[in-house]
């Protein structure tokens, strides 16, 4: 072995998640592919074929809606996470270490939390007997206590739960490695905190907020179980209809199908954002 | 008249305090250098000023009005800071044209003054680029003529050319002064760098440890530094353990008599004795010393010596230079009427 | 906007805890119902969860999972993150992206994609498909966490190693292994606290035969509300409060997280 050739490590310790990788993840996918374009066996799973019928649902009315829905209700909650999320990181970007680290802690927390407990939880604090409802009652905003879960704005409540942590985590590294002293700077040359933000620190950091709004969009795409405590079944998205073709309706090929295409959605959504991502980088 | 004023100055972080009781008067039109060795307080006192930290304790007036509680935004000041702080998605003439904008001054104002100022900072024909295109240096020019872009009351300058190599920093202190010199605003720069604090400023504020160690004109205080901190950082200086006895010291085992204008700031009995230099002296008889190493700079020649285990440094012209080789004794002398004593 | 700011935080933390606060508040009722704030103060249903083997068997399948899953994931993590590392090149920026791919997509692809996988295999409803299906699906985490250790790795320190006649081999086990020590026990939490909380992949792999808590808790949404949920809820809550509160006890939690500058 030559002197120039000593790498830290040998190469064949590429290998060990290079095939583990290959098999477990790879591999799926191509399944899956194949499956989408399987023929169904009704009753039953599916038989290997080639045939594009599954595919040519998707083209009906009835998977446009569905793709409709999750496509607003996911923008919406994406939207308002990142609205409320920037201004959050950027304060908190400013505190002291051990404040961060705390806050940090807790957003942590939230994010890992189990969407069936995000879910549960939200239905508690939104139904009639242990909720908001009692707490209005009881102050005299309204007569008697009510629900306000199943329905959109539970929804969207549970969906900006569960999105706000990401948002925050997302925008964390690009805005704490924003120089503080620009901000500083619009503030000694006359403009007031308000206006610094808005005239600084929003045009700066442009595209890490698009990109956040981009990943934070995917990341609500894949709610699978709010849509069902929360909702109505018209709230169902995308990720709930693929569970439900796959195991209760037993239509593997068109639940694959649904998969490439929300695959195919999310990919180009994660490239974009990487894009934006890059661009920032290469313009600094 | 004067400008700024300072009056018990103080700020704490938690337990520590980064600025301790300053009082200060800068008047109307000064050139002031903040000095002091890194973490002395120096950038916290510049940032006090700014509004950009609130003071534990003590007031800023400027033109006589108080303006401790005012926010950073209506202090009408000019900042230069540290990394410059040139906003990225602005262009050259947007970034210098920025405070008026805030202050709602027309387009074709702000385009004419932009081009005003990038005139004054010598760098015309620049104002349509984006910030990443310009060099260090004109990065420089820019942040400094978008701080005097509103005519401030007072411009405010942290370690403004710590980025720049040596010879760009070198020049940039030249043209700095100048271009203050004929605006006239009462300037404030923080540096540690003691050469560059020479250079530009009529008036020093000497800091170390939060506490303002001595004010004056640079001369003054190279001359006549008011303790030992000052007198070893701005310039060079031998200090040696001495005895005062009115108007007598005593030094490695010899008395000398003070003469007119060697100062005295120390009471009697155990003192330091600060000789620059450039005012070590080789004569017949003296403090015996030997040679233990001689560096030539070319323009100048420095002969280091053992002094009873102390070193002595003494400086020397080419055309002066005396004929001594390592290890040799000579006897020293040390100028009269440029010798300080100052307290232990 | 000082004092706003630190006001828009707290309203903000208050709105996340409110959910929480609620269902802790349930998780201590007495009686059977889900009231709040609670009647009859009762830690019974804290016991009942350890009693009730209907509650009892999808908390040791949970714990397993997590415990098996997160060591697999940073078994494959550790020697990706080491090739990326040193070595870089085509293959590593390949194998980064299949490593951190899962977790950017929604899962419920993933999901379908483990389902028709042990399908093929003939393994669906194991729970060795679950442990699996779970290390691959969060091997991100460690991943993230290890890369940025190696990242902070000084090349002075292996080449002083190197020097002072330590092989390839030792270098990594005495120097590098050492110091990102730390990194993969974090990389280890984050994806333990991530497979207990983890539901969909869990579900379509062997949702039917192995049950875990956020399962048995989606299942018992359906059949009507027990305070129980509120336990399970209260413990994950906590789980995840002790992991991540250690984490940012000892290690710099901001940096894992990727900021750079830093006000002490």
């Amino acid at each position: 072995m030559s002197v120039r050739d000593q790498k830290a490590t040998p190469g064949w310790l590429g290998a060990i998640p290079a095939v583990w990788l290959a098999v477990l993840f790879l591999v799926p996918f191509a399944i899956m592919l194949s499956v989408s374009v399987a023929h169904r066996v009704p009753g039953g799973f599916f038989e290997p074929g080639f045939e594009l019928t599954s595919y040519a649902r998707l083209f009906t009315p009835f998977f446009g809606r569905i793709l409709l829905t999750s496509i607003l209700i996911a923008a919406g909650a994406a939207l308002i996470c990142v609205a409320l999320a920037f201004p959050f990181t950027v304060i908190l970007a400013g505190m002291r270490r051990r404040a961060q680290t705390l806050v940090l802690v807790i957003l942590l927390a939230v994010l890992s939390l189990s969407e069936v407990i995000i879910g549960f939880s939200l239905s508690t604090l939104l139904s009639r007997t242990a909720g908001v409802g009692n707490l209005f009652a009881w102050i005299g905003l309204i007569e008697t206590s009510q629900a306000y879960t199943p329905g959109l704005f539970a929804l969207m409540a549970g969906l900006c739960y569960l999105g706000f942590p990401y948002a925050v985590l997302v925008l964390y590294p690009p805005v704490s490695r924003l120089d503080p002293e620009l901000g500083e700077a619009a503030r000694s040359m006359g403009a007031s905190p308000l206006r610094a933000f808005l005239s600084v620190t929003v045009p700066v950091l442009r595209a890490p907020i698009l990109g956040a709004l981009i990943l934070v969009f995917v990341f609500t795409l894949g709610a699978y179980l709010l849509p069902q405590i929360l909702g109505r079944p018209r709230h169902w998205t995308l990720s709930v209809h693929i569970t439900d073709q796959a195991i209760f309706q037993s239509n593997l090929p068109f639940a694959a199908a649904m998969a490439i295409v929300l695959l195919i959605v999310a990919l180009a959504m994660v490239g974009l954002a990487l894009l934006l991502g890059r661009e920032r980088e290469g313009r600094a | 008249m004067t400008e700024l004023t300072l009056r018990g100055l103080t700020k704490r972080f938690g337990a520590t305090t980064a600025v301790e009781d300053v009082t200060l008067d800068i008047p109307n039109g000064r050139f002031v250098c903040l000095l002091g060795p890194s973490g002395c307080g120096k950038t916290t006192l510049l940032r006090l000023i700014a509004g950009l930290e609130e003071p534990s304790a003590g007031q800023i007036l400027v033109a006589g009005q108080d303006q401790t509680r005012v926010p950073t935004h209506r202090r009408d000041f000019g900042m230069v800071f540290q990394s410059l702080a040139l906003f990225p998605h602005l262009t050259v003439a947007e970034n210098i044209a920025y405070p008026l904008a805030i202050r709602g001054v027309d387009r074709a104002t702000r385009r004419r003054r932009a081009a005003e100022l990038l005139e004054l900072v010598r760098l015309p024909d620049v104002g349509d680029r984006r910030i990443h295109q310009l060099s260090g240096g004109q990065r420089q020019r820019v942040a400094i003529a978008r701080g005097l872009a509103i005519d401030p009351r007072v411009f405010l300058l942290d370690e403004p050319l710590s980025a720049l190599d040596a010879n760009l920093r070198e020049h940039m202190q030249v043209e700095l002064r100048q271009l203050q010199q004929r605006l006239g605003v009462t300037t404030l720069v923080v540096t540690h760098d003691q050469k560059e604090a020479l250079t530009m400023a009529d008036m020093l504020i000497v800091m170390d440890q939060g506490r303002v160690q001595q004010t004056g004109a640079p001369m003054e205080i190279y001359r006549d530094p008011a303790n030992a901190f000052v007198a070893g950082f701005i310039g060079s200086t031998n200090l040696l353990p001495c005895r005062l006895a009115g108007r007598q010291i005593r030094v490695a085992g010899t008395t000398l008599d003070l003469a007119e204008g060697d100062r005295v700031k120390s009471a009697d009995g155990d003192a330091v004795l600060s000789v620059r230099p450039e005012d070590v002296r080789f004569a017949e008889t003296g403090l015996p010393a030997r040679v233990t190493f001689i560096r030539d700079l070319g323009e100048s020649v420095q002969i280091v010596l053992d002094l009873e285990g102390r070193e002595v440094s003494a400086v020397f012209t080419p055309r002066d230079r005396p004929e001594v080789g390592l290890g040799d004794t000579v006897h020293l002398t040390f100028e009269p009427g440029r010798r300080v004593v100052l307290a232990p | 906007m000082r004092p706003l700011g630190p006001f828009y935080i707290l309203v903000i933390l208050a709105l996340l805890a409110a959910p929480l606060v609620v269902v802790t508040g349930v998780s201590l009722n007495s009686a059977q119902s889900l009231r709040f704030p609670p009647q009859d103060l009762s830690l019974r249903w804290y016991a009942a969860l350890f009693q009730q083997a209907d509650w009892m068997g999808p908390l040791r399948n949970s714990v397993a999972i997590a415990a098996l899953a997160s060591l697999l994931a940073v078994a494959v993590a550790l020697p990706l993150a080491l090739h990326v590392w040193a070595r870089g090149g085509w293959l590593g920026r390949a194998l980064y992206t299949l490593g951190v791919a899962p977790f950017m997509l929604p899962p419920v692809i993933t999901a379908l994609g483990f389902l028709v996988f042990w399908v093929s295999l003939g393994m669906y409803g194991q729970m060795t498909a679950t442990v699996v299906s779970h290390a691959v699906f969060l091997v991100t985490l460690p991943l993230v966490t290890i890369s940025l250790g190696l990242q902070a790795v000084d090349p002075a320190l292996i080449e002083a190693a190197r020097v002072m006649g330590a092989t390839r081999a030792k270098v990594l086990r005495t120097v590098v292994l050492p110091l990102i020590l730390p990194y993969m026990i974090s990389g280890y939490a984050f994806a333990f606290v991530l497979s207990l909380n983890e539901y969909i992949i869990a579900y379509m792999v062997a949702g039917f035969t192995v049950e875990t808590l956020p399962i048995k808790i989606f299942n018992s949404l359906r059949y009507g509300y027990t305070p129980i949920m509120g336990v399970v809820s209260v413990l994950f809550v906590v789980i995840a409060v002790v992991v991540f509160g250690l984490i940012g006890r000892f290690g710099n939690l901001p940096r894992l997280l990727g900021a750079e500058r830093m006000r002490e």
